[in-house]
């Protein structure tokens, strides 16, 4: 910045803009340059340490709630089994299901049981998580999350193809 | 903009500069706010399963891995994209490194982020490998849907 002062009072401010103009633009370009679009990711925590071997102690735990995802030959999603049921492809039924079962009607809360899904190999992901989406929790009307199980487990995975 | 022209062949531009300034401010502290540096690890080829449970960790995971499974049956992780079945030695380099440094390997956490084709027999062999090394923590990454 150049100050000049001229005599008799008279006051001239003079600012030199140039290099600020620069820098800026620069630092636009850089951004420009960087920036992508990403999708927020969220995360869903599985503690899985591999099965040791049995040493014939009964465990306290309860069992866990099977719950088999059966593949069609292209890897869609053939059928839900939960226990003895068959409930096609309703995961809002399998939550429905797994609310009543550990009694949440009193209001949103998590549940020491566990769950295990015995998956087809070819089975495609997005209907892994949605299961897990579905035993994992809900969201209330107000917005907030309701736990139902957070501890969930993979049978021993299926021989594929 | 603003054009003064006075007489006498003198003639002088004067520019108004302020709301350009103005503007290139707030493109600036927009991408300042909007930009993300913490996106090494999303590869662009993995179109994750979305989920309207998953969110955001609120703290930031101890001792990622990051495993990146596509569609067919390989897995990136780092640099490296290697097939489903090569991915032991390359996990086991990751231990070895977490050991050397005093990290307590179990307390790793393996993210796993496959692509929603994916079958999940790759997915499932994937976590068996590292459970095989004594990982225990697996994170599953998930898109986060909008209700």
């Amino acid at each position: 910045m150049k100050i000049r002062k001229i005599g008799r009072g008279e006051e001239k401010i003079e600012l030199q803009m140039t290099p600020m103009i620069d820098i800026v633009f620069q630092l636009l370009a850089f951004f420009i340059m960087t920036f992508k679009i990403t999708v927020p990711e969220g995360d869903f925590n599985i503690k899985m340490p591999l099965a040791g071997p049995s040493t014939g102690a009964v465990s306290e735990d309860l069992p866990p709630i099977k719950i088999r995802l059966r593949a069609s030959a292209n890897g869609e999603l053939a059928t839900i089994e939960f226990g003895q049921r068959r409930m096609g492809r309703d995961f809002p039924g399998l939550r429905e299901q797994i609310r009543q079962m550990i009694g949440d009607e009193a209001g949103p809360g998590g549940s020491n049981l566990e769950a295990e899904l015995d998956c087809d190999f070819d089975l495609r992901y997005e209907y892994v998580v949605e299961a897990i989406t579905a035993v994992s929790g809900y969201i209330t009307p107000d917005g907030r999350m309701g736990k139902l199980i957070e501890k969930i487990k993979f049978a021993p995975p299926r021989p594929g193809q | 903009m603003r054009v003064t022209k006075g007489g006498g062949g003198a003639s002088g531009v004067e520019m108004d500069m302020t709301p350009m300034i103005d503007m290139t401010f707030q493109l600036i502290a927009f991408f300042m706010v909007a930009i993300n540096f913490s996106e090494a690890d999303q590869n662009q080829r993995i179109k994750l399963p979305a989920s309207e449970l998953a969110k955001p960790a609120d703290a930031p995971l101890a001792s990622p891995i990051t495993l990146q499974l596509t569609d067919g049956s390989t897995v990136i992780m780092g640099a490296e994209e290697v097939p489903v079945t090569e991915i032991k030695p390359l996990l086991l380099r990751e231990k070895q490194l977490l050991e050397a440094q005093g990290t307590d390997f179990k307390q790793a956490n393996i993210i796993v982020r496959a692509d929603r084709d994916a079958k999940t027999g790759r997915v499932q062999a994937l976590i068996r490998t590292a459970q095989e090394l004594g990982f225990e923590k697996f994170v599953l990454r998930a898109m986060q849907q909008r209700e």
